[in-house]
């Protein structure tokens, strides 16, 4: 009796195992861990982007991995990185150990992912950044290659490069300034917020806007945080400013739209205005923020044949645009092109692969260059600016830059206290 | 710019003084650093924004609900947690600590770290001398100066405010005199986070509502009543002019390092607490007792 006891007791173990094992065989997920501060809209994109690409892959089949259709399994990682820069290691390590991640994608502070690209680079993870724009996580690969070779930034491009285009597009609107209001001497206030990776945007700024005919009537640097700009914005007013050069990352963004909306400043704002990149921006200032304009990744343009199909489905499924962070999109599809291409899950293999691949991207050709940077300008990413107008955010800006244009581009508007002035 | 130095820093220190004037009088009555001071601020603006906005209130009616409601969580919190541990200042330091805290979570938890905006009261912009002031920020001004002077009415002119200053005077005596000490702390502890209240329903049409926007004002109060004196009305009134205008000057004179303001201001109270240890208006430490 007891042994037939035993004898179903491990049959029954055996059945499990066998079924544990053949179902885990038949289905092995490509397991890529989404980081970011999920309790904040950037963490909430990044997750966003993914699902669908997720869902578009694994709808599709999967991925092709030598033969074998592997589906795409995301593991959320709340890095909680807006308060804690150890969590956000911490989180990597635990995604990497615990998680068992084959891939690791997103990441938003810079402080943070530093950290975060740390963690995974001791474990030869493939880390590809989507939200970071400090220079130096691209330097690592290019000073130390064998350590930090497993990191590549999808978006946005580096901070070098987002000068270039901001200065671009300032150009533009100076231009725009002397046909359309005819004023010969435009003049630009800037208005960065204190912090590191504003300081060189604000010198480049007082070097070249001399040179490119603009006056600069004055340098205001708020905290990041500042809840309050009404001095800022009234000593902005009495300098005559045309042009308020903003280089905003934090919530004062806000402020600085909403107050300067409200005092109906006869100058108008454009610049980096994170922000204002965001769906809730317009609720967020009380939709005192017309006309005011900062880069951006996506809009219902279509930058390549798959920008519009990616930024409806986001609408339809979240009822809001996708902020830049939901590259992680991209970043997804990078990864399943490259295993599909080389047919394994090997790190060093895959690495060789992007580096040499230009991929076709929702926000241009994505093509890693020295330091696993995007490579900006014509032909590759080169980003978009877009400027809200009544409500809507409307892309005016590479418009012939280059004789770079998308279907879909708008023209851009000046304040009516502008007109007036 | 003397005219925005004047009008900008005029609005700045209103809103200041009523932040520093609630802390400091529950301070000056029941001894109580209340750290979740500002939370209550916060908490305030973010309930304006439920009842305002998602539930479609009329905003006149928010404010006035958001004010009650807070003032009544504040006299709760006092109740389950100060009241129980108020002999041991430390406790009561930690406590408060953990109150806001709990009030930042609890923010992230139901509204994630999302900026919020609340319309404004009166839209527009009125011209004075030359400067340009939204009507909104007019309106704070005006109810400041309100709030201010009905505080000061019923501090001078009520048995109530009779027995709050007596007992800011002289706890111990008071206590003797057979006054119930514990009521007036906890009636002191309802007017200091209503007036709390009333500067975030106040500030929530002009700044963004967010889970940390208690932290800035934090610093700011505390370095107000400092500076004023601890315990001291008139000292964190006047503090908090000093400290407005010390910012509202840093941005105006020196714009690149406008960042700065706050710490131009923390540097002012450290000078005169180096001169005056006890602040302007506080009293001597080996006088207290």
């Amino acid at each position: 009796m007891v042994a037939r006891l035993l004898a179903t007791l491990v049959w029954l173990v055996i059945s499990v195992l066998v079924l544990s094992s053949g179902s885990a065989l038949a289905a092995d997920p490509i397991r890529v861990a989404v980081l970011g501060p999920m309790g904040f809209l950037q963490g909430e994109h990044h997750w966003r982007g993914a699902q669908i690409a997720r869902d578009e892959i694994n709808d599709a089949g999967g991925v092709d991995l030598g033969g074998e259709r592997r589906p795409i399994e995301l593991i959320q990682i709340e890095t909680n990185e807006m308060l804690s820069v150890s969590d956000a290691t911490t989180a990597a390590e635990r995604a990497i150990t615990r998680n068992r991640a084959d891939f690791l994608v997103g990441g938003f502070r810079s402080e943070a992912v530093l950290a975060m690209q740390d963690v995974a680079m001791d474990y030869q993870k493939i880390f590809l950044g989507v939200g970071a724009a400090h220079g130096e996580l691209g330097e690592r690969v290019q000073e130390d290659y064998d350590t930090y070779k497993y990191w590549f930034r999808v978006s946005p491009t580096k901070s070098a490069d987002l000068g270039r285009q901001l200065f671009a597009v300032l150009a533009s609107v100076a231009e725009q300034i002397r046909t359309e209001l005819g004023r010969d001497d435009v003049k630009v206030a800037l208005l960065a917020e204190r912090a590191v990776w504003a300081d060189p945007l604000v010198q480049a700024a007082e070097h070249n806007l001399p040179n490119m005919g603009m006056e600069v009537v004055g340098t205001w640097r708020p905290s990041a945080v500042a809840t309050d700009v009404t001095a800022e914005l009234s000593a902005i007013n009495r300098a005559g400013a045309d042009i308020i050069f903003t280089m905003l990352s934090g919530p004062v963004g806000i402020v600085v739209g909403r107050q300067s909306g409200e005092m109906e400043l006869a100058a108008v704002p454009f610049g980096i205005n994170v922000e204002a990149q965001k769906a809730g921006f317009w609720q967020a200032t009380d939709g005192k923020a017309n006309y005011l304009a900062t880069l951006d990744t996506y809009s219902p343009v279509e930058v390549t044949e798959y920008t519009i199909p990616f930024v409806e489905s986001f609408i339809e499924r979240f009822g809001e645009p996708p902020a830049y962070t939901a590259a992680t999109y991209d970043a997804i599809r990078v990864l399943a092109q490259s295993i599909e291409a080389t047919g394994t899950l090997d790190a060093d293999t895959l690495v060789d692969y992007m580096e040499e691949t230009t991929f076709r991207g929702t926000a241009g050709n994505l093509k890693f260059d020295e330091r696993h940077d995007p490579t900006w300008g014509p032909g590759f990413v080169t980003g978009l600016a877009v400027q809200w107008q009544d409500g809507e955010k409307v892309a005016f800006w590479p418009n012939g830059w280059q004789g770079v244009s998308y279907e879909g581009m708008r023209p851009f508007r000046f304040p009516t206290a502008m007109r007036e002035d | 710019m003397l005219q925005d130095i004047f009008f900008t820093g005029l609005i700045n220190s209103g809103i200041y003084a009523l932040l520093a004037l609630g802390f400091s009088l529950i301070f000056g009555v029941a001894r109580i650093v209340n750290i979740s001071h500002t939370a209550f601020y916060m908490v305030a603006a973010y309930m304006v924004y439920v009842l305002g906005h998602m539930l479609g209130l009329p905003f006149w009616l928010a404010i006035l609900v958001a004010v009650l409601a807070v003032t009544a969580l504040g006299v709760l919190a006092y109740k389950l947690v100060i009241e129980p541990i108020r002999e041991h200042d430390t406790a009561v330091l930690i406590g408060t600590i953990a109150l806001a805290a709990i009030f930042q979570e609890l923010m992230i938890i139901f509204f994630g770290g999302h900026y919020l905006s609340i319309p404004a009261l009166v839209s527009g912009y009125t011209e004075v001398a030359g400067v340009r002031i939204t009507n909104q920020r007019l309106l704070t001004l005006a109810i400041v100066g309100v709030t201010l002077i009905g505080i000061w009415l019923l501090l001078t002119r009520s048995r109530l405010g009779l027995a709050i200053r007596v007992t800011a005077g002289d706890r111990e005596v008071a206590n003797l005199m057979g006054m119930n000490v514990g009521g007036i702390a906890m009636w002191t502890m309802g007017i200091s986070v209503g007036l709390a209240a009333i500067a975030g329903v106040m500030v929530a049409p002009l700044f963004v509502v967010d889970p940390l926007m208690w932290l800035d004002p934090l610093i700011i109060v505390l370095a107000i009543v400092v500076l004023g004196g601890l315990g001291s009305l008139k000292g964190s009134v006047i503090g908090a002019l000093i400290i407005g205008y010390v910012e509202t000057m840093t941005v105006f004179l020196v714009p690149a390092g406008s960042f700065l303001k706050a710490a131009v201001a923390l540097s002012i109270m450290v000078l005169v607490l180096a001169i005056r240890p006890e602040g302007l208006f506080g009293v001597a430490f080996e006088e207290e007792r």
